[in-house]
């Protein structure tokens, strides 16, 4: 489903992603590991097209992809959360919600209906979806960190996609949070018939649910396969275990 | 075009670059470091040379005093902006830069009226001290004392400048500063005292420059305006917070402008803002600035 | 990153950071339903002529065309997440193309004044492309570059703009048809004009309002918010910034022309840059956050100005400081000020309720 050939970006002599390679399979749900500053925002920054690829190419369902602007992958089923938590903190749970479909189905060009009578049906089962159904009105601002992460991903899942892009999608959150919010994205995937790529510093939860592990280190692949291969495999234990105590 | 006439203009346009560099590179260093353009830059300036009128005024009596008159001008109008940064400005930082822009607005539309208040809408004027009265002969034509004082003096605070940001530790400090202030703060530099003589630097030159200026150009109402938009240019041309860029920037302004004028007697007006247009769409951060992160 | 941020905090009024958000869940005050608040305060502005002198109603034309520039421009500020320090450019066009067609070429008002906006819009368009493809406060500087542009080509091109002399004495449109409306034909031609001009003006506002309210507007927000996420859901950010960059320029040339004739003339200082942050301080002064924040500042700026000259001629001194005032205190305006205090009532009622 998503297929990336020898993916390489560099900043100024300094090489970020080098000539990294990875595909995910249809609904498979796959994990994107390393270290920080190994590359992995970059990396999904190459794949949305928030940044050019000195090389290579990023294939979507066959099609290419590379380099297209992020307006435009939103609108061909790529869908992402970032890592630091972007919603649309002026407008309430509901309209950030509804905008997404707004701006996914196309509704952009309309100057003349109100905004507020569009796709009322979807954006409340969309949030029931994800369990915020009972802060529709609250202004996403002033929701608690857990509750924004999950309107990201509601956001995210607005805008219908067939892949989704997880950039740290528990960071900054506790045990328990951390354990409902992979709940959450486990069964979205599932139901929804989702390929998802995350990227994670959590182990465990990265061995919970993900079928595929790939492991970058200072830009390149260190190591991919199953979660039991790559925890086995000895580079990566040597980056890891020297790496934290 | 008779050689005398280039030599002048040339002469003419350093004299401009010069003082330009005096002022903008106090906007620059502000805007390099604490990402602040301070409109009210120019209002500075104009205070500076109100004071120094002022103090000349006083001392009349005693007898000739611009020296220290631009002296107490600097330091005038530091300790104002001293005051202004501790009391006001602090608070609107890491707030968004409209705010702090239209802070400086607020300021602009104060002192400008102050000034009013104060020496009234009449142009004033300060002689050159008695040492740089008069003028040479260079070249056949006849070059003012005064204006080859301040060609001199411009690449020498330059140089002073320079050593200073790349020698000394408060240099140092400032550069890191203009690079990432968080890390900065976290380092334990104490950031708030940084910004603060910065922003008191800063004033010191526009305030001294003010001064400076008054044997040249007549203290009129509207100057801080005129000054700050030119001083905007300069410092768009040369690249933000780029020190060398301001020198050049302002040496290129100065030349254009003179040669400009003599070209097309219309030209200073239109052409400096449709330059300042132009650099803005092709290539935001100067000559010499970096892209802003 | 990149470096747009909102303009305001994501609750409350205005952006200090560290105040507390105005309260949990902000609720967007309504006034009591079912009550057309708005066709009431138009009617009263109505009857102006009649109930007011000659010079109110002068006062009235004056505050109902800067609260469409300033509306204009919130368009850009408050609906977009844009700073404009050159708003005034499209006022200034406007202006010009409507006072030399009707002066120098006897066009008609009726035709004219489209042309006005459309030659408002056409420049919005071409400096705004320009425009949005800087970071904001470069942006911004771009805004300002253009407009004094603007004002010295105003100020120069003697030939076609009358150079420092400007465009006097810019004829009024014929009214003599207002003779037919019953209770109308006493008026005199300026008390006619502002009719005229209320007219217009509420439908620029309720053409601008229905923009706002349409999913065109709620894209804007998206871009004002958070840019980097409004892209991800499939928003060409640029494209919408330059798109309401363009109609808040058309509008903006439709109070210019407005202000030429109610002037008399137009002239070059029209455009020169401080007008630019009059407006906008006039906008944040009645609450960038509200539709109806600028007409307010507009109609509470013109007033304060008429008082204050009475008295002094340190008009920008006042400004100023008013400015300042706003800044530390009340970012929200007055627009924000009156919604805390309705939040303020309606808590204080909650709790008879349960």
């Amino acid at each position: 489903m998503l297929e990336v050939r020898g993916l390489r970006k560099a900043f100024s002599g300094f090489v970020a992603v080098d000539g990294v390679s990875l595909s995910v399979a249809t609904r498979q749900i796959a994990a994107v590991i390393g270290p920080n500053g190994a590359g992995k925002s970059t990396f999904f920054n190459l794949i949305t097209g928030h940044l050019r690829p000195d090389s290579g190419t990023v294939l979507l369902d066959g099609r290419d992809i590379t380099g297209v602007p992020p307006h435009r992958i939103c609108g061909m089923g790529v869908g992402r959360s970032f890592q630091r938590t972007n919603i649309f903190a002026r407008l309430t749970v509901f309209e950030n919600i509804q905008a997404a479909f707004l701006a996914h189905r196309g509704r952009g060009r309309d100057f003349w209906s109100r905004s507020e009578s569009f796709y009322r049906d979807d954006t409340a089962a969309l949030l029931m979806a994800i369990g915020l159904g009972h802060e529709a009105d609250t202004v996403a601002g002033t929701l608690s960190y857990g509750n924004q992460k999950q309107l990201e991903l509601g956001i995210a899942l607005a805008s219908e996609p067939s892949v989704l892009l997880l950039d740290e999608p528990t960071a900054g959150m506790s045990a328990s949070e951390t354990h409902e919010a992979i709940r959450l994205i486990d069964r979205i995937a599932g139901e929804r018939e989702l390929t998802v790529l995350f990227t994670e510093h959590d182990m465990e939860v990265v061995f919970g649910i993900a079928e595929k592990v790939a492991v970058l280190y200072q830009g390149r692949l260190l190591a991919e396969g199953t979660p039991a291969e790559v925890r086995g495999d000895p580079e990566v234990r040597r980056v890891y275990l020297g790496e934290h105590a | 075009m008779p050689a005398s006439l280039v030599f002048s203009q040339m002469m003419s346009g350093l004299t401009t670059a010069m003082f330009l560099f005096l002022i903008a590179s106090g906007l620059s260093l502000v805007f390099g470091v604490m990402r602040v353009i301070n409109f009210a830059h120019g209002s500075f300036y104009m205070v500076g040379a109100y004071l120094a009128w002022q103090v000349v005024h006083w001392l009349h009596p005693i007898g000739p005093s611009f020296w220290l008159a631009a002296l107490a001008a600097g330091l005038g109008v530091a300790l104002l902006g001293g005051v202004i940064e501790r009391l006001l400005l602090r608070h609107l930082y890491g707030v968004d830069e409209l705010y702090q822009l239209l802070f400086t607005y607020a300021l602009v539309l104060i002192l400008g009226d102050a000034a009013k208040f104060v020496w009234g809408t009449d142009q004033l004027s300060v002689s050159a001290p008695p040492a740089l009265a008069g003028g040479i002969q260079i070249f056949g034509t006849t070059q003012p004392l005064y204006s080859l004082f301040m060609i001199a003096i411009g690449p020498l605070i330059a140089v002073v400048g320079w050593l200073v940001l790349t020698r000394s530790g408060a240099g140092r400090l400032m550069r890191a500063a203009a690079h990432d202030r968080e890390m900065l703060g976290a380092l334990g530099a104490n950031v708030g005292v940084l910004y603060t003589g910065m922003f008191v630097v800063s004033s010191f030159l526009a305030g001294l420059s003010g001064a400076l200026v008054t044997p040249i150009q007549s203290i009129v109402p509207g100057m801080d305006v005129l000054i700050i938009v030119q001083a905007f240019i300069v410092v768009v041309i040369g690249g933000m917070g780029s020190f060398w860029g301001t020198f050049w920037g302002s040496v290129i302004y100065g030349e254009v402008l003179s040669f400009g004028i003599l070209v097309f007697p219309s030209f200073s007006l239109f052409s400096v803002y449709a330059l300042m247009a132009v650099i803005l769409i092709l290539r935001p951060w100067g000559l010499f600035g970096q892209p802003l992160r | 990153m990149s470096e747009r941020r909102a303009i305001s905090a994501p609750t409350g009024e205005g952006v200090i950071p560290g105040k507390p958000p105005a309260s949990a869940a902000v609720v967007r005050p309504r006034l009591a339903r079912g009550v057309p608040w708005i066709l009431i305060v138009f009617l009263i502005a109505l009857t102006l002529p009649w109930v007011g002198s000659r010079y109110d109603t002068f006062l009235g034309t004056q505050i109902v065309i800067d609260a469409l520039f300033a509306v204009s421009l919130n368009l850009l500020l408050g609906t977009t997440g844009l700073v404009s320090f050159g708003h005034v450019a499209y006022f200034g066009v406007g202006a010009y193309v409507c006072g030399i067609l009707m002066k120098t070429y006897g066009v008609p008002f009726a035709l004219a004044f489209p042309a006005a906006g459309l030659g408002a819009a056409l420049f919005a368009l071409v400096s705004g492309y320009f425009c949005v493809r800087l970071t904001r406060l470069y942006f911004a500087m771009l805004t300002l570059a253009f407009s004094q542009i603007v004002w010295a080509i105003a100020y120069k091109w003697n030939s076609v703009t009358g150079g420092d002399q400007g465009i006097p004495e810019i004829p009024y449109p014929h009214l003599d048809w207002m003779s037919a409306i019953p209770g109308l034909a006493d008026l005199g031609i300026s008390q006619r004009f502002y009719l005229l001009t209320l007219v217009i003006v509420a439908i620029s506002f309720a053409v601008i309002r229905r923009i706002i309210r349409s999913p065109f507007g709620r894209m804007l927000t998206t871009v004002r918010d958070n840019p980097e996420r409004a892209a991800f859901i499939g928003v060409n950010v640029r494209a919408y910034e330059l798109a309401a960059f363009v109609i808040a320029g058309g509008f903006a040339g439709l109070a210019g022309a407005l202000y030429g004739i109610f002037s008399r003339g137009v002239f070059a200082d029209y455009v020169f840059w401080s007008k630019s942050a009059e407006v906008i301080i006039m906008t944040i002064l009645g609450g960038i956050n509200y539709f109806w924040g600028p007409p307010i500042g507009a109609l509470v700026l013109v007033w304060l100005n008429q008082q204050i000259t009475d008295y002094t001629q340190y008009w920008p001194f006042v400004l100023g400081v008013l400015l300042l005032v706003l800044l530390f205190l009340f970012p929200g305006g007055i627009a924000g000020g009156l919604a805390a205090g309705w939040r303020y009532l309606k808590s204080r009622r909650a709790p008879r309720r349960a």
